[in-house]
């Protein structure tokens, strides 16, 4: 979605009243935030927001980057929110081979989670990095927001929304998994507010 | 106050891991743990070498250099070798020719002449520099007191600042103390030719 370098739009202070509902919304879509919500959104601060090309609207705290959005699609996290936070997140992981991929903005394609090297819910194959629970248990259905970390890796590389569920793809083994997310090195992640 | 007292409660039951502190690579902006992926490697592994000595052993260390080899087949590890030298060298030939474009580009003042003894001020060439034309015209206007502004240019080709009065002496020394990134040697008054031969 950010492919090429993107020039910031208008900055806006958001009212209070649609900041208690963003803040809601963040609660709702990723309730395992809730102990770190007054690190993010504090309750007596004022959220920003700048206006992105295509429709997309940037969340920030000062100047930090917190969250986007895409028209009235659900709100995704920005990067360096998720490598601080983590475990608040549905987790993937893709191989090693399709990193270089992802870095340069292609769509995620089902065989970088499937292979050996990828994680899907529910199948922690043993090996580096896989405690318990972290690649979660139930399965994911499509529209759910992941975040996809690497293969020997410790921070995620890209945040995104399931194009098909995780049941599916592991019975499928093929197709489009995520598309038009937010990556490391992208537009939004190199993008400048001052 | 339940639902905080609830919050708390389960904040300590489910002992959740503090907020992580991620290093972010000062030359690619990365996680330094991917800055293999991002075609500056080398600069990326001096900074880290630099700045974080005790990431950089365990990075770069023969082991782990080792092992990053060993988990992909020799097929695909070849064609990564090879799609990352690529990418080095684009970004190499991006920095130098980005290098040779800002040495070639010049910025221009020019006094215009509005209306018999009033002129105004044009400055050209700014956008190459990296800077939001935007923002130094507001900047301009509050140093001299006077209106400035981004207009288009005459061939219609670009933008350029338009600072009302005569200022162009003082810009010329301003552009040199406030902006950084531009060498004297680019900024080039422009004098009336009218008035030289006159």
């Amino acid at each position: 979605m950010f492919k090429k370098d993107i020039q910031p739009g208008a900055k806006t202070k958001v009212k209070s009243s649609v900041q208690r509902g963003i803040r809601a919304k963040v609660l709702e879509t990723y309730p395992l935030l809730e102990p770190h919500i007054e690190e993010i959104l504090p309750k007596k601060s004022q959220i920003d927001q700048t206006k992105l090309p295509d429709r997309v609207t940037l969340y920030t705290l000062p100047s930090t980057p917190l969250f986007w959005q895409h028209m009235d699609d659900p709100i995704l996290p920005h990067l360096t929110l998720v490598h601080k936070y983590p475990h608040a997140f549905h987790r993937l992981r893709v191989d090693r081979g399709a990193i270089r991929f992802v870095l340069s903005g292609a769509t995620l394609m089902v065989p970088g989670l499937t292979s050996p090297g990828g994680r899907l819910p529910g199948e922690a194959k043993g090996g580096e990095g896989d405690e318990e629970g972290r690649w979660g248990e139930k399965d994911l259905s499509e529209g759910e927001i992941v975040v996809i970390e690497a293969e020997g890796k410790e921070s995620a590389c890209m945040v995104g929304v399931l194009k098909s569920g995780t049941g599916e793809m592991k019975k499928v083994k093929k197709g489009v998994a995520v598309e038009g997310g937010h990556y490391l090195g992208d537009g939004l992640w190199k993008l400048h507010l001052d | 106050m339940a639902d905080d007292d609830a919050a708390e409660e389960s904040v300590q039951q489910r002992n959740v891991p503090p907020a992580k502190h991620v290093i972010y690579c000062g030359v690619c902006s990365l996680p330094p743990e991917y800055c293999e992926f991002g075609g500056t490697v080398s600069k990326c592994e001096q900074w880290l070498k630099k700045n974080n000595p005790e990431m950089h052993a365990k990075m770069y260390s023969e082991d782990a250099v080792n092992e990053k080899l060993s988990s992909l087949s020799v097929e695909a590890r070849a064609k990564a070798e090879k799609d990352s030298q690529k990418k080095a060298a684009k970004a190499e030939a991006a920095a130098t020719r980005e290098a040779e474009k800002l040495a070639n580009s010049m910025i221009y003042i020019k006094r215009v002449e509005r209306n018999k003894r009033k002129y105004v001020t044009v400055v050209s060439g700014l956008e190459a520099f990296g800077y939001d034309l935007k923002k130094v015209a507001k900047d301009l206007g509050k140093r001299f007191a006077t209106g400035s502004s981004v207009t288009k240019n005459a061939g219609n080709t670009g933008e350029e600042i338009t600072v009302q009065g005569d200022v162009s002496d003082d810009l010329f020394d301003w552009i040199e103390e406030n902006l950084e990134n531009i060498p004297e040697d680019n900024v080039e008054c422009i004098e009336d030719k009218k008035k030289k031969a006159g």
